[in-house]
């Protein structure tokens, strides 16, 4: 495998997908992974130089909403699926220190 | 002939004469869910009051002539991850194991106000992440041919509850084939339209640039019906195209006299199935003898399709899925110790394995310092994918192929080796990337009697093409029966 | 200290617009509502909604732009940055980074050292967050969405100012040429208006940049001024301790006139942009960019210039009028309709000047119409009310914004010029005081003084000063 994936990388990645694993699952997610890398490296094969990127299929531009207030009130509706509400709020654990 | 039986449009005329009511129709299609679900479980969600309920109200429209639609009355059902207006939408997932949506999609709102009646929300794997049914959180669907086998995903509940009789229709949604393959698994007609045509709004994202919701049928009929009912130019989508036209249903001609079909070279390589490979064939043939130009040709880079797509699709993956985070919907971890901890649990527990592998994949190719060698490289890919399929089409109206390497796996034999499982996509990836149409019909079986799909691809908004093709075929084959039914 | 430096300081300026929509939902941009009325589908994240942009978003991003001396970016497009927070209700902000719609702008500004010119780096379009509210009480934290999706531009400058001076001096000049566009009413302490510091230090006379810190939560001049000396002050000190600057957020806390790193584990600082998918690209035209310069309101320096030369009024006085756009349309609107524009202007300059300082006010807050203060010009220019009686009605204008012809009215305010009248009370006063009248004529030209005020105080303040005089002097 030409690719490996240390555990810093592995620990990093937690940190940016805010996911946590198991040292079971870590050590499959590394190896899963690392061939599925080894397998992306081979568009390492295709001379892609002076190749646009190209993020949308069609080159449509230019699609805007007139600044006219639509929306109504829905908070109700909006928080009963939330997990824990207060004072019409959605409550998570605190942010600051 | 048994009501489920019925091809949409048959059902849709015999209540537009009176001979049976919506409510009728909804009757019997649950009445099958009941008898079959709960072997197969292609749905997660089915809500027989509100069905009927439903199906009354729409009765009423069509005894007042205010439905006068094919399909009005017609029961549809509909894939978990389109949202319904407090309708569970769950994306067999976890982490969305209680979310009432507070709207619904776009694509819904079309199905309702054609007078079609939502009987349920069908199983999938999670967030649309699998080719086998057998991520979702609720357990796998079965194929209906072979309960021991799957029945190809991501819209495999979908695919099985049409090819099972359980329901006349359904929608699905297509990434990367997940409409294609599990039709082709189940034996059911399946339709990818053009990127841009169904409006996304209220279709929970995967891979935002790929996804497209699209028909899933008994017949090529069926599809262009569904199609015409769900396609439309949606302001709430940005992507959202003003197409000239949106009649699919003038397609509907035997005739391919003239038509020049390609088929890849590249397509029929190794790891095709024999078996796949000859009713494929034979498919073409079919389409020869009616008059069509078929030859074969070189699409190229067709191996380079995988590993772009899966760049592109983690990436987008990883961050239309980091909403699911406890706060507004959905899962919260029971025990957990301030904010990260509460992201970090909430999400490892309400995740599965694949979403996760994706997610992770998908940060990873975007952090600092891969993200040109992985996304823009994959970005570049993707151009160079699109333009040798604008050169194709210059040479032809239709590309012919399988929809899948093989017919459908046994249940448990995928999900041990996932990069495998992603291989098998080969043939249906291609499309999503350059937005292309693609139509998927059963052109056989295999010798253990499974189906086995024939794909159409069409040049971007062609759909017209493939689905006069299809239904060409579609005459030369004949009516293919539902699941178990004899023919 | 042994050693010279210089500070270098770069600004990161969010502006929230003044659209009555968010940016990509049609939700009310109000303050004010109770927590997350104004809020949809789209503006809390919810799964399968979409954005679409609204078109006066761009149109205000080019207006600053254009107002700016930015080029404008034909073909711009929207970024994700991804970050987990409440306060971002889909854990990614829709904003751009690859094509951002305006780039190599300047602005001038002016400080005692002189004019000197401030680069724009670029201007980019964003979503601003929710509010997060801390719970003392249930030690948690509440979001309220309300203002998550509210417009923002973000101003990013060149590292071109070496002061808190030109700092404010900068900031200040942004402000009146947005609030001029009419863009942003720019409030630091509302939070229309937010200015993040990137500074570091470098001896005198050296090439290369310093590591620089970012310093955050800065929501008045006062605040920014002290964290600029404050955060100069840290730099120097670790430099001169032989330690080194780490490039690194901090957050200004502004009662202890201190700031901290804002770090943690879990915060990686690796936003992951890549094209957002849901939105098209924005394609500007030439035609677009002339409709938006075309529709371009005068700018301050362009008033300022116009008000010496069209009305002739005073440098320093054509700088208040037009230090606040509240102000000078006021001043405009009153001209316009009374004809008197040193009139009008002296009693902005003056009387409303001193009002809102005693009332601890700014110009933006101004309430009353030019209609009143344009008739409250015409009564006292006409003579029908004098001086005294004037300054009482604009009081009365500046508070309650009445309507002075009315009022003068209703409380019988009008000067008095019926001389038949006048020169009763006036032969009446001089026999009352037979003393002044001697002094007068013994060549006291003060008792005449004394005489007039005794006329006015008879008649209630409300006598023409002029006729007093006139018949006092005829009757002595």
């Amino acid at each position: 495998m030409a690719n490996i994936i240390s555990d810093e990388t592995m620990e990093y990645v937690g940190i940016l997908a805010k996911l946590e694993l198991s040292d079971a699952e870590k050590e499959a997610a590394k190896r899963d992974m690392g061939r599925m890398l080894d397998y992306i490296d081979k568009l390492n094969e295709l001379d892609t130089s002076g190749v646009e990127p190209m993020s949308h299929v069609f080159p449509v531009s230019n699609v805007f909403r007139e600044d006219v207030v639509e929306n109504g009130d829905e908070h109700e509706k909006m928080l009963a699926n939330a997990p824990k509400v207060k004072d019409g709020m959605y409550q998570v654990p605190k942010t600051v220190e | 002939m048994e009501w489920m039986e019925m091809t949409a449009a048959e059902l849709g005329k015999k209540i537009q004469a009176g001979e049976l009511t919506a409510v009728e129709a909804a009757k019997a299609a649950l009445a099958k869910i009941k008898e079959k679900d709960a072997e197969l479980n292609c749905f997660v969600t089915v809500d027989e009051e509100d069905a009927l309920a439903r199906a009354a109200r729409v009765q009423e429209k069509i005894e007042s002539k205010e439905l006068t639609g094919p399909l009005a009355g017609v029961p549809v059902a509909v894939k978990d991850n389109i949202c319904t207006e407090g309708v569970l939408t769950t994306c067999s997932s976890k982490i969305l194991y209680n979310f009432k949506p507070t709207y619904s999609a776009e694509a819904a709102l079309r199905l309702e106000a054609a007078g079609m009646v939502m009987i349920g929300k069908t199983n999938m794997d999670e967030f649309a992440m699998g080719s086998t049914t057998e991520t979702s959180f609720f357990g796998p669907t079965r194929n209906p041919w072979n309960t021991e086998h799957v029945p190809g995903g991501s819209s495999g509940g979908s695919c099985a509850a049409v090819a099972a009789g359980e329901c006349t229709c359904a929608l699905g949604s297509d990434t990367g084939g997940s409409i294609r393959q599990p039709s082709s698994f189940c034996g059911v007609t399946g339709l990818k339209p053009t990127y841009g045509t169904v409006s996304r709004y209220g279709l929970i994202a995967y891979g935002s640039s790929l996804d497209q919701i699209g028909p899933i049928a008994r017949d090529v009929t069926d599809c262009a019906l569904l199609l015409e009912t769900i396609a439309s130019h949606d302001k709430k989508d940005s992507t959202s195209i003003a197409r000239d036209s949106y009649d699919f249903t003038s397609a509907l001609k035997d005739d391919v006299k003239g038509m020049r079909i390609g088929i890849p070279r590249d397509y029929f390589g190794d790891g095709l199935d024999p078996e796949v490979a000859a009713a494929v064939r034979g498919a073409a043939e079919a389409l020869k003898d009616r008059g069509a130009v078929v030859e074969e040709f070189d699409l190229s880079l067709v191996d380079y399709a995988i590993p772009a797509y899966y760049v592109i699709a983690s990436a987008e993956a990883s961050s239309n899925l980091a909403r699911f985070d406890g706060v507004k919907y959905g899962y919260r971890a029971e025990e957990y110790e301030g904010l990260h901890n509460m992201y970090k649990k909430s999400r490892s527990e309400g995740f599965g394995e694949e979403v996760k592998r994706r997610i992770m994949l998908g940060s990873f190719v975007l952090s600092s310092g891969y993200y040109d060698a992985y996304y823009l490289k994959a970005l570049r890919t993707k151009a160079l994918i699109r333009q040798a399929f604008d050169r194709a089409f210059e040479k032809y109206d239709v590309i012919l192929g399988p929809a899948a390497p093989t017919t459908a796996p046994r249940l448990g034999e995928s999900l041990s080796d996932p990069l495998k499982m992603y291989l098998g996509d080969i043939y249906t990836i291609s499309a999503n990337l350059a937005g292309l149409p693609g139509i998927c019909l059963p052109c056989g079986t295999d010798s253990r009697g499974l189906p086995i799909g024939l794909q159409l691809l069409g040049d971007c908004f062609q759909e017209k093409k493939i689905i006069q093709a299809a239904y060409t075929y579609e005459g030369v084959r004949g009516r293919f029966p539902l699941a178990g039914q004899r023919q | 200290m042994s050693k010279q430096y210089e500070t270098v300081i770069g600004l990161e300026v969010h502006v929230e617009l003044a659209t009555k929509t968010k940016i990509f939902c049609s939700c009310s941009t109000e303050f004010g509502g109770a927590p997350n009325t104004h809020t949809c589908p789209v503006c809390t994240g919810m799964p399968g909604s979409l954005p679409v942009l609204n078109k006066k978003v761009v149109e205000y991003a080019m207006a600053v732009g254009l107002a700016t001396n930015c080029q404008i970016t034909r073909h711009c497009k929207f970024d994700r940055k991804n970050y987990f927070y409440p306060d971002n209700p889909q854990n990614y902000q829709i904003s751009q980074l690859y094509a951002p719609i305006c780039r190599n702008g300047y602005v001038e500004i002016e400080t005692e050292s002189g004019s000197k010119k401030v680069g724009i780096h670029e201007i980019h379009m964003e979503e601003d967050a929710g509010k997060l509210i801390h719970d003392e009480w249930e030690d948690c934290s509440l979001v309220d969405y309300n203002r998550s999706g509210v417009p923002l531009i973000e101003i990013v400058s060149e590292p071109d100012m070496r002061s808190a001076e030109e700092v404010i001096a900068y900031l200040d000049k942004l402000r009146l040429i947005i609030q001029y566009l009419g863009a942003s009413d720019c409030k630091l302490q509302e939070g229309s208006m937010r200015a993040d510091v990137n500074l570091s230090v470098r001896e005198v006379g050296a090439k290369e940049f310093g590591t620089r810190t970012e310093m955050k939560n800065l929501n008045s001049f006062k605040a920014i001024g002290r964290a600029i000396e404050g955060e100069r002050a840290r730099q120097i000190e670790l430099l001169e301790e032989g330690k080194q600057v780490i490039q690194e957020t901090r957050r200004w806390d502004d009662n202890k006139e201190a700031s901290h790193a804002m770090r943690s584990k879990e915060d990686a600082q690796d936003y992951r942009y890549f094209p957002e998918p849901d939105l098209v690209p924005v394609d500007i035209s030439e035609e677009w960019i002339e409709e938006v310069r075309s529709r371009q309101p005068e700018l301050r320096t362009e008033k300022l210039i116009r008000y010496k030369e069209e009305f002739d009024i005073p440098e320093y006085d054509a700088e208040i009028l037009t230090g606040s756009k509240q102000m000078a349309d006021l001043f405009e609107a009153a001209t316009a309709l009374c004809g008197k524009p040193k009139k009008v202007s002296n009693w902005l300059m003056v009387e409303t000047m001193r009002l809102l300082k005693e009332n601890g006010q700014e110009p933006e807050d101004l309430k009353f119409s030019p209609e009143h203060l344009a008739k409250l010009v015409d009564l006292a220019d006409a003579g029908s009310i004098n001086s005294t009686v004037a300054k009482e009605v604009f009081e009365h204008i500046f508070y309650e914004d009445i309507d002075p012809e009315a009022y003068v009215e209703e409380k019988g305010l009008k000067t008095v010029n019926d001389e038949g009248a006048l020169r009763e009370t006036v032969e009446r006063v001089i026999a009352a005081n037979p003393q002044s009248v001697a002094d007068y004529k013994g060549g006291k030209e003060k008792a005449l003084g004394f005489l007039v005020g005794q006329t006015m105080k008879e008649m209630k303040g409300k006598a023409n000063p002029g006729m007093v005089n006139q018949i006092l002097k005829e009757l002595l």
